[in-house]
């Protein structure tokens, strides 16, 4: 499937269509012609090559011609290749997210399968050269091919349709686990895209049988045909795997079932629909397994769930690249020195964030040598993990620990262009440390807080310059995490945001724009909803049954494992923080204080697969069980409703300024999944956005099947 | 401790490869391929076809272009040496001398390798004349014209060209109508009897409206051309004048290269020879009659290596222009269909991308060694733009007199 997605523009825009020349040839007298075609969608670089129906319809007709050219002698062989960077990156998912009825569904399976597996039935070998990324259908393209190269620099290999929603339906379903095994099968088809949407590169493919070799870029087409003479001759011999046994198929897809369910608990069906799929696949023949893959295809093309996770996909990867409400990009100050306050674990790691993505010298202040010689020693010993995985050359190494400083003297922060505060979240305590920075600093130096829930306004009361100060909210672990929460106040600048943004941009981050309310957006909700959950608990719900109560939303982790992740003392304090400035709705927790008093755990240390559930032992903290409580939906119906409510509200004071950022920022910096859409989708499908808040927060269609 | 002293050696030419060439049109068939890439699909080839050859033993890459800017800029040896995938502790410059560019990236890497100082080099040449037409970028300094240092039209080529006729009566148009018919023919039956192909490596050609292709074959041919076909095609350098398309190298676009080493170490290392070189001189002429170059290049060759034109027993000589190899022939005393010469036919018929030139020639003399064990001593040979001339005399190793020098 797709990269580009316009899921969520709206007006439905026309066809890109892929176009597929072909040109022939020449193979050498001994062999005759290799007819070579190109698919090519005619736009550049940043434009994938996807398909429609009407770029399916031409490749169809060109194949049918070559099958003619094929069985009257005219070539013996078809190559098909990409324009560059790209073989193709499989179906128009803009197009797939605007269909209306089964109808047009199962047109677009059917229609792809019945031209890609012409590659089959021509007569004469067919070979793919991959030359660039082969993503969902563009793979599939490939897979139907006999023979497969790939050129060494490509590295984007993937079936991301469980991803998004969908499975690999033109075919992959049955020809991959025949081409790799069943095993190597799952692992593209299941495992790969549920770990984030991981690729395979060109020598990753070679190793698992996804391709038959791999060609240096320098000369790859021309080498790639020389090899596909040299298959024709004879020359060279590709042996094929035999099948499976079935037992062996069976008990790998047992086992994968096993994990999808530890994983998701049934949460979403296209993985399953997968599954499903490759587990009968084995002994179908062609026809039969194609016309289940046309069946899964226009039942999910068809669900919410996919048009929810096409919504997503495109708000993380398009819709982000141009944060909405961002002042001009040119507004923002050159940051040629960054200062930090604190040599804590998050002041460490924003350090060593800024001074590898901006180049940049980066001093650590704290208050006594010896935090800043712990700071520079994480530092250090982060540097030295990335350089023994390779992840550094022992130059850029070198470089980054001499970029980085540490320092007791507030005034060795002068120069800073940017200075980010990193404290314990004790306002009168940042408070100080701005108005003691104010003093060293040049007035127009940018005053940045990474606090997670307080008060960025206050914060700045008081200083001479206010209208400098803004939050960069990052989030832990700072080097993975891909949001960063934009916190403008009344008061800021449109240089100091313009530069807040273009600093999370330079630090490869997402930035979002919000407004200075409590917990911005992420924390909120995270917190609204462990604060559902605990008052579940207080309320006599048994913590294991609250524990899996989420689970039919497939969140990454349930809500005690969560509050494992982020500490519990840290979750305490946020949502403690959040009471005081926004009330009851997130209810203090006695039992959560007293686990933070006596420091236990509430779940088990993770192992293999799945977030490890709720350690039941922390319910005597809670009191007793009782019948009359909330049962398992009764905690899920009043987290749903409670985000619901909060979302309202959220909106009513303008912490965004529409939905949409609501969902980018649970995606990116929660790692809500795909298909709820980050969650308003969700919300609303199930009705929840009605029925608590009076309305549909997103137009239907927007991220859910419009019915024609 | 005493220096190593520089030694000399002798230099053989193990290996020479060059892309198909095409028309520089926009139609042509690079038009949409860049230059560096042609020369790096030349460079490949060569590595491809001996791998005895540790690829970290290849001491310089040298390769030359006219036009040094855009696709064909940024020091090409040594980005051809990255592009090409050749380890970064092979180095590599960039050479011009005009047409002449490829010969010098031979004849300098060559000198070195003779001095001792390196063992194994690529040297070559490019030119994509569709990208870069011949002086478009060029700012001739405004004396050369004030004082009269050179002719007005002697920065055009196909000026000196005519001036050549001027010079020499005897050239006739005839006479170079038929050498450009003969050219032609020559080639035609070289390419069908299997003397062309073996030198070419296939290019992959990316066109936005039509997909990707493969070129295999050279584009600027005009098979079957005969003298009545051309004698009524117009004079576009002068009016009235005498050279025409058919009696000049056609603009073109394409690369060489080719594989130098030391004898010894070309031995030891199992590369084999197919050439040695015997001696090389450049000479200029007055800039006016360009075309003359190769005659005094010649001479100062042949006086070097102690030997005279009846020694040579095949003549490379690029055909920029039909009269200035004519112009040659009548200084040697040498037939106009003289046997020896251009036997594979010649720029007028496949084309002259610049500094790729020099190369193709030394290439094809190495397959007609191959082919004429009975020919001791060839030549390849060229005429430069601003009046100048290059030669390199080769000894074939299939000799029966050649003797192997260890």
């Amino acid at each position: 499937m797709s990269t580009s997605t316009q899921a969520t523009s709206g007006a439905a825009r026309p066809e890109h269509v892929t176009h597929a020349h072909v040109r022939d040839v020449p193979l050498g007298a001994d062999l005759g012609t290799l007819a070579l075609v190109t698919v090519d969608n005619g736009l550049d670089h940043t434009r994938p090559t996807t398909f429609g129906l009407a770029g399916l319809d031409e490749l169809h007709g060109v194949l049918v011609e070559q099958q003619r050219r094929a069985a009257v002698g005219e070539i013996v062989a078809v190559g098909v290749t990409g324009k560059p960077y790209y073989l193709a990156a499989g179906a128009d998912l803009t197009l797939v997210g605007q269909i209306g009825d089964d109808a047009a569904a199962r047109e677009v399976a059917e229609r792809g399968h019945a031209t890609f597996r012409l590659l089959g039935e021509l007569g004469v070998p067919t070979f793919a050269f991959v030359n660039g990324a082969a993503l969902g259908g563009g793979l599939e393209l490939a897979l139907s091919c006999d023979y497969r190269t790939v050129q060494a620099d490509v590295r984007a290999l993937a079936l991301p349709e469980t991803y998004l929603g969908l499975v690999p339906g033109w075919g992959g379903c049955y020809l991959l686990p025949r081409l790799l095994g069943v095993a190597g099968a799952l692992d593209l088809i299941l495992t790969r895209p549920l770990a984030n949407n991981r690729m395979t590169d060109a020598g990753g493919a070679l190793a698992i049988g996804l391709v038959d070799t791999v060609i240096h870029p320098a000369d790859f087409l021309e080498r790639s045909i020389a090899w596909a003479a040299d298959v024709l001759r004879g020359v060279i011999a590709v042996e094929r795997r035999p099948l499976d046994p079935p037992e062996v198929w069976d008990a790998t897809c047992t086992a994968a079932r096993t994990t999808l369910d530890a994983r998701l608990h049934g949460s979403r069906p296209a993985p399953y629909r997968a599954l499903d799929l490759v587990a009968a696949g084995r002994d179908r023949d062609r026809d039969t397994a194609f016309a289940a893959e046309d069946d899964a295809l226009t039942e999910l093309i068809m669900t919410d769930e996919l048009r929810a996770g096409l919504y997503a996909f495109d708000l993380v990867t398009r819709t982000s690249k141009r944060p909405v409400g961002a002042p001009d990009t040119a507004l923002a100050r050159p940051v040629r020195s960054v200062g930090i306050v604190g040599a804590g674990l998050m002041a460490s790691q924003l350090a060593l964030l800024l001074a590898r993505t901006l180049g940049v010298p980066v001093v650590m202040r704290d208050l006594d040598d010896d935090r800043v010689a712990a700071g520079l020693a994480a530092v250090r010993s982060a540097v030295d993990t990335m350089a023994a995985r390779g992840r550094l050359s022992p130059s850029a190494a070198n470089r980054l620990v001499g970029q980085i400083s540490g320092t007791t003297a507030l005034t060795d922060l002068a120069r800073a262009d940017l200075v980010i505060e990193a404290v314990t979240e004790v306002l009168a305590l940042k408070k100080r440390v701005f108005a003691e920075l104010e003093d060293v600093v040049s007035p127009e130096t940018i005053l940045a807080t990474n606090t997670s829930a307080l008060s960025v306004t206050a914060m700045a009361a008081g200083l001479r310059h206010p209208e400098r100060v803004v939050g960069l909210h990052f989030f832990n672990p700072v080097a993975q995490m891909p949001l960063v929460e934009v916190v403008r106040t009344d008061a800021s600048t449109d240089e100091a945001v313009a530069t807040g943004f273009a600093v999370a941009k330079a630090a490869g981050k997402t930035a979002v724009l919000v407004a200075d309310r409590p917990g911005f957006v992420v924390n909120r909700l995270l917190l609204r909803m462990l604060a559902e959950v605990t008052a579940a608990v207080e309320g006599g719900t048994s913590v294991t049954t609250a524990d899996a109560a989420l689970r039919p939303l497939g969140l990454p982790m349930g809500p005690f494992a969560l509050m494992q992740l982020v500490g519990l003392p840290v979750a305490l304090h946020v949502l403690e923080s959040l009471h005081g400035d926004l009330g009851d709705r997130f209810a203090l927790s006695p039992g959560l204080r007293a686990l933070v008093e006596q420091g236990r755990r509430v779940v088990a240390e993770r192992t293999g697969h799945g977030e490890p559930p709720v350690d039941p032992s922390i319910q005597e903290v809670f009191g007793p069980v009782r019948d009359t409580a909330l049962d398992g939906p009764g905690v899920l119906d009043a987290v749903l409703s409670g985000l619901a409510e909060e979302i309202g509200l959220m909106l009513e004071e303008g912490v965004v300024s529409e939905p949409r950022q609501i969902d980018l920022c649970m995606v990116l910096g929660a790692g809500w999944p795909l298909h709820l859409g980050g969650i308003v989708p969700y919300l609303d499908r199930t009705g929840y956005s009605e029925r608590v808040i009076g309305r549909r927060l997103l137009p239907p269609g927007v991220a859910s099947v419009l019915r024609a | 401790m005493p220096h190593v002293a520089a030694r000399a050696r002798s230099v053989v030419f193990v290996e020479g490869v060059r892309t198909p060439f095409g028309r520089a049109r926009p139609d042509g068939l690079y038009a949409h391929t860049r230059a560096d890439d042609l020369v790096v699909k030349a460079v490949r080839e060569l590595v491809r076809r001996h791998p005895e050859l540790p690829a970290d033993r290849i001491d310089d890459v040298a390769i030359a272009a006219t036009t040094q800017r855009g696709d064909q800029g940024l020091t090409l040896g040594r980005t051809v040496a990255m592009l090409a995938g050749l380890p970064s502790t092979v180095p590599g410059f960039a050479v011009d001398r005009m047409c002449a560019g490829g010969m010098t990236a031979v004849t300098a890497t060559a000198a070195a390798i003779a001095m001792g100082m390196q063992d194994v080099v690529i040297a070559g040449g490019v030119e994509h004349m569709g990208h870069h037409p011949m002086g478009a970028d060029a700012e001739p300094n405004p004396r050369f014209l004030t004082e009269r240092l050179v002719a007005s039209d002697a920065l055009v080529m196909g000026s000196t060209a005519e001036n050549l006729h001027d010079r020499y009566p005897e050239l006739t148009r005839e006479r170079a109508d038929a050498f450009g018919v003969a050219s032609q023919a020559r080639y035609q039956a070289a390419l069908r009897a299997g003397q062309i192909a073996p030198d070419l490596v296939p290019v992959a050609l990316r066109d936005p409206e039509r997909g990707w292709g493969l070129a295999t074959a050279d584009e600027p041919p005009r098979p079957g051309t005969t003298a009545e076909q051309i004698a009524d095609l117009p004079t576009p350098f002068r009016a009235g004048g005498r050279v025409t398309a058919a009696t000049a190298a056609p603009l073109t676009d394409g690369a060489a290269a080719c594989l130098l080493a030391a004898e010894d170490v070309a031995a030891t290392l199992g590369l084999g020879a197919r050439m040695r070189l015997v001696a090389f001189a450049y000479a200029g002429v007055d800039p006016a009659l360009m075309g003359l170059g190769p005659v005094p290049a010649t001479q100062k060759a042949l006086a070097r290596a102690g030997l005279s034109m009846d020694d040579i027993g095949l003549v490379e000589i690029n055909e920029a222009f039909a009269v200035q190899v004519l112009a040659f022939l009548d200084a040697f005393g040498l037939a106009d269909d003289d046997p020896r010469v251009n036997r594979y036919g010649g720029a007028i018929a496949v084309g002259h991308p610049l500094a790729s030139s020099g190369v193709r020639l030394m290439t094809q003399l190495a397959r007609q060694f191959t082919e004429q064990p009975d020919v001791r001593y060839g030549i390849t040979t060229m005429c430069v733009g601003l009046g100048q001339g290059g030669t390199v005399i080769w000894e074939n190793p299939h000799h029966a007199d050649y003797e192997e020098q260890a």
